[in-house]
């Protein structure tokens, strides 16, 4: 058919078309980093949230799932060609999958004037959490603050002085920075931020040798804390420094690929493996089971975003045309890998934050384990510049 | 500014600018006596990755896996060749140009439909992935050292090879003057394949080296091979020595630009200010450096030919 | 003569026509990518006055393109809303940069020229990306400006880009066939002998390099206006080749040339990306194929160059 109208427009005939009647079947959108430094992630997410689908027998709320896939490549042109796509030739009802926060900036604002809802599983920009919220966005992960608030909490109470900071230079690790500087109160020995989708760390290395700080926090997503660990290791800085990283640059997928050097490391995360609730167990069993691997945090919210569909479409009694009350369902809360959460008006989840250590298990696998709690119930720093009720 | 500081990034600008000069090493010679714009040479960089990833991970041992992955490149350079780019010489640079972006098209999908999306993990050997004390007080990668070391032996060997051996004084001939190389009977189809064989063979060699410290990923030969076209026009086209002071000089400018630039801007601004447009000064100062160049001389700072 | 004009009138009445067909059948997408095509058209056809009938090998022409969408992008950011504004703005803009770089680009010659034009590209694009107020390397949104007289939709924007390329395309035919353009044909066929002949090469080129850095502007004007933002994929080198592309393929110093490659490549991308995922290895492929045994483009196997 779509062909056929190629051909049309192409040899200059009218072209027409069929209407054809399709039964109700909702369509979700799912844009995301599939390509590239970024893939590990997209593709996590991506199979937690088929994952969850699948064992919901290809239902959402009781209706028959198409999943159209789309790759951003990381580049906010790429994704705002999908995006257009989803949106104007498949009429998706919902959207997700975007991974990084400079992306879902670039896009968002064509999503929400399409009154469709963006059910963000990772990406958290405080773009979106204070003033600008939006009645079509929700984030089932986090607000991009979050994590790192959790670090700087806990490399605070240790009451290391001097740190230096680390980030690269978009949305997300502006706030990654801003949020661990919202709660560690010592010296801050520098504030450095380098390109996004770098990959050689050498004159930041250099830099942080030459600051001699007394801890290094670091947030760089994908395979840049995958180059970062492993280069800050090869210049001998991992003996002399100790390195403090967000769940992100710590998870299983990094923990892959840097091996060894990584014993020993803490992260903050608000999921993790062990946690004790009948939803993770099966995530985490059936994960393994599927893909023959360790799930990542990505895949956790990945799969959480389709729990979260489900019990939403479900409280509408499948009728998806009553937007507000999707939203408000979807606010109302659900039965997430990480026990039954809660959102704030502007979207993002309360929840709690742990702190996890990197250790070689007695069987020679190096995991990530948890070694405690540092918030209970915490809400992000714009809830209050909200105005939605 | 501490003076290891400032030592670190010059040996950091010399290992980046050693691994330049192994791309731009063949991408002038081919340039300068075929006359072949040949924009799929980042290709060749980015297949010797990919094949070092997948012997390394056969083997089992990094030396091997990179001199199998040599060898392979340097096959798959010549039969690129014979196959493709032998019908490019008698063309202008417009259908060189456009031939070579469509290879990087073809090349790119094929290294994803055979290796998947997702970047290949390829590590410095376990040996070699600590720090060594180089001055008292100063640790430095011991691999980034390796790479300086690797990058100096070939380009020696290369010199001896241009220099001292028939095939590289026709080399020499045909990049001064590739018709009368000719007409003193030079055998210039053999010699070209050949050269190509060399050339991947280099690329492969900063593939190899330069994976584990990036990325074995699609695209990464796209923008290296940007800045290997600033080396040898900056070092004039065709000669091996303007490739090496070219790359020498462009791999120490955005080293220590990336580096001090934004250190020497934090001093007068807000550290995102600094972060903004050091880098972006420190990646123009590359071409500026270039436009100059070509503004006084025109033909590079070596011109092969007279 | 006549009949040259023959099909571009029958494709301009179809052009026409398309949009309310397309949105009564529920196949606004399509418009879209029209509109696109037509963008891309213009471009493309600036690129071939200075590429084909200049002969000059400009690898950077994707910096007036850019630098004309982000012109749009950055004055609606800081205010400016009135298209009779913005529009002036930057068709001056990049043709003021149009003089600056080919006034120094065009003192080199050959491959050295298509490096230096790539050079300038390059710094365009990094001096761009390092304005973190304007995005950096997420782009620009760019709000439609206001003309007053109509109100900048979709559909408006189609006719309105369908104004601009045929008015572009109906002045670049008298100006490829005035004196002016005679003389660019002649220096790019021998530039000794124009030289020789006493022309002053060097003026002539420039103004040509000047007339497509302005008509890029506007295409890269036309484009911000229709993604509604401004992205520096639009600056890089890559853009500038794919604009090659488009007048390779279309064919090189053919008056249509730009027009039909960039209708062809934007198509076949866009069936290609249909089928896989894997559709730039089909790209390649046609492009490889074209280069290699059709060497003067589609255009070339319909209309032959006089002589």
């Amino acid at each position: 058919m779509k062909k056929m109208l190629w051909l049309m427009v192409f040899l200059g005939l009218v072209g027409f078309s069929l209407s054809m009647a399709q039964p109700r079947t909702v369509k979700i959108g799912f844009v995301s980093t599939l390509s590239g430094g970024g893939a590990a992630l997209g593709i996590d997410a991506r199979d937690g949230f088929n994952l969850a689908v699948r064992l919901l027998n290809n239902q959402l709320g009781g209706l028959p799932v198409e999943v159209i896939v789309a790759d951003d490549q990381q580049n906010p042109d790429v994704a705002r060609q999908a995006v257009d796509r989803m949106l104007k030739r498949e009429r998706v009802d919902f959207m997700t999958g975007i991974i990084f926060s400079n992306i879902l900036l670039a896009v968002g604002d064509a999503i929400f004037e399409e009154k469709v809802h963006y059910i963000s599983l990772n990406a958290g920009p405080s773009e979106y959490a204070g003033e600008r919220c939006n009645p079509y966005f929700l984030n089932v992960a986090w607000q991009n603050d979050n994590l790192h608030e959790a670090m700087g909490q806990y490399v605070n109470t240790r009451r290391f002085e001097n740190v230096f900071i680390l980030a690269p230079n978009y949305p997300a690790g502006r706030d990654a920075l801003t949020g661990f500087k919202r709660f560690y109160k010592g010296k801050i020995a520098a504030e450095v931020y380098n390109r996004l989708n770098q990959l050689d760390f050498s004159a930041e290395i250099a830099q942080i040798r030459a600051a001699r700080p007394k801890a290094v926090y670091a947030f760089q997503p994908g395979a840049m804390g995958v180059n970062f660990i492993k280069q800050y290791a090869e210049a001998g800085l991992l003996r002399e420094i100790p390195l403090f990283l967000p769940g992100f640059s710590a998870d299983s997928d990094v923990i892959r690929a840097v091996g060894r050097p990584m014993v020993g490391i803490y992260n903050s995360s608000h999921w993790a493996l062990e946690l004790n609730n009948p939803v993770n167990q099966r995530f985490v069993e059936e994960f393994r089971k599927a893909y023959n691997r360790t799930p990542t945090l990505y895949a956790s919210q990945g799969y959480d975003a389709a729990l979260m569909l489900d019990t939403a479409i479900k409280a509408v009694g499948g009728d998806l045309s009553k937007k507000d009350d999707l939203r408000k369902a979807m606010l109302a809360g659900f039965n997430s890998t990480r026990g039954p959460i809660k959102f704030n008006p502007n979207g993002y989840p309360i929840q709690n934050y742990y702190l996890r250590q990197v250790v070689q298990a007695p069987g020679g696998e190096i995991i990530n384990r948890l070694a405690g709690n540092i918030f209970a119930n915490h809400s992000d720093a714009y809830v209050s510049q909200c105005k939605l009720k | 500014m501490p003076p290891s500081l400032f030592l670190e990034q010059i040996l950091n600008g010399i290992q980046f600018g050693l691994m330049l000069f192994l791309l731009a090493a063949g991408l002038t010679l081919v340039f300068g006596i075929m006359d072949m714009i040949n924009l799929a040479h980042g290709s060749l960089y980015m297949i010797g990755a990919y094949l070092t990833a997948t012997f390394v991970g056969l083997t089992g041992v990094f030396w091997l896996g990179v001199l199998l992955a040599v060898v392979g490149t340097a096959l798959i350079g010549m039969l690129l060749e014979v196959s493709v780019l032998r019908q490019l010489y008698r063309r202008d640079h417009l259908s060189q140009v456009l031939a070579t972006f469509a290879l990087i098209l073809i090349i790119n999908e094929l290294v994803r439909i055979i290796w998947g999306s997702q970047p290949l993990l390829l590590s410095a050997p376990e040996d070699l992935s600590g720090p060594i004390e180089i001055l008292p007080g100063l640790n430095y990668s011991a691999f980034r050292l390796t790479i300086i070391g690797v990058g100096l032996v070939v380009a020696a060997a290369l010199f001896l090879l241009v220099n001292y051996t028939k095939a590289g004084m026709w080399l020499r001939a045909g990049a001064s003057n590739r018709e009368m190389a000719q007409a003193m009977g030079v055998p210039i189809k053999p010699l070209f394949t050949l050269l190509f064989g060399v050339g991947a063979a280099l690329c492969a060699v900063a593939g190899a080296f330069l994976g584990p410290i990036l990325a074995v990923q699609v695209g990464m030969g796209e923008s290296i091979l940007i800045l290997a076209f600033v080396v040898i026009v900056i070092g004039g086209i065709g000669s091996i020595k303007g490739a090496l002071v070219g790359a020498l000089l462009v791999g120490i400018v955005d080293t220590a630009g990336r580096a001090f630039l934004p250190l020497l801007l934090s001093q007068v601004a807000s550290p995102e200010v600094a972060s903004n447009l050091g880098p972006a000064l420190a990646s123009i100062l590359i071409y500026l450096l270039m436009a100059v160049v070509l503004f006084f001389k025109p033909q590079g700072l070596f011109p092969a030919r007279t | 003569m006549q009949r040259n004009w023959l099909i571009p009138s029958a494709l301009l009445g179809l052009l026409l026509v398309f949009p309310p067909i397309a949105n009564s059948t529920g196949l606004e997408f399509y418009t879209g990518l029209v509109n696109k095509i037509m963008i891309f058209a213009l471009a493309a056809s600036s690129l071939n006055l200075i590429l084909g009938y200049g002969g000059m090998v400009s690898f950077g022409h994707a910096a007036f393109f850019g630098i004309g969408a982000y012109t749009s992008a950055i004055l609606t950011r800081e205010g400016v809303t009135s298209a009779w504004v913005i529009w002036p703005t930057a068709i001056v803009i990049c043709a003021l940069l149009a003089l600056l770089i080919g006034a120094i680009c065009l003192r080199t010659r050959g491959v050295y020229f298509i490096m230096i034009t790539l050079a300038f590209a390059q710094m365009i694009y990094f001096v761009v990306v390092s304005f973190k107020q304007y995005g950096g390397e997420d782009g620009l949104r760019a709000r439609r400006p206001e003309f007053g007289l109509f109100e900048l939709d979709d559909t408006t924007l189609y006719y309105l880009t369908l104004a601009v390329l045929v008015g572009t395309l109906y002045a670049m035919a008298r100006l490829v066939n005035s004196r002016f353009g005679r003389v660019l044909q002649a220096i790019r066929e021998n530039e000794t002998r124009a030289a020789a002949i006493g022309y002053p090469i060097y003026h002539y080129q420039l103004v040509a390099f000047v007339i497509a850095g302005a008509v890029a502007g506007l295409a890269g004007l036309l484009m911000a206006h229709y993604t509604q933002y401004a992205s520096p994929n639009l600056l890089a080198w890559q853009q500038s080749g794919h604009l090659m592309m488009m007048v390779i393929l279309g064919g090189v110093g053919q008056f249509w040339g730009g027009v039909l490659g960039a209708t062809v490549l934007l198509v076949v991308e866009e069936i290609l990306q249909d089928i896989t995922i894997y559709w730039q290895l089909g790209v390649g492929l046609i492009l490889l194929l074209i280069v290699l045994f059709a060497p003067k483009g589609i255009a070339g196997l319909f209309w032959r160059r006089p002589q």
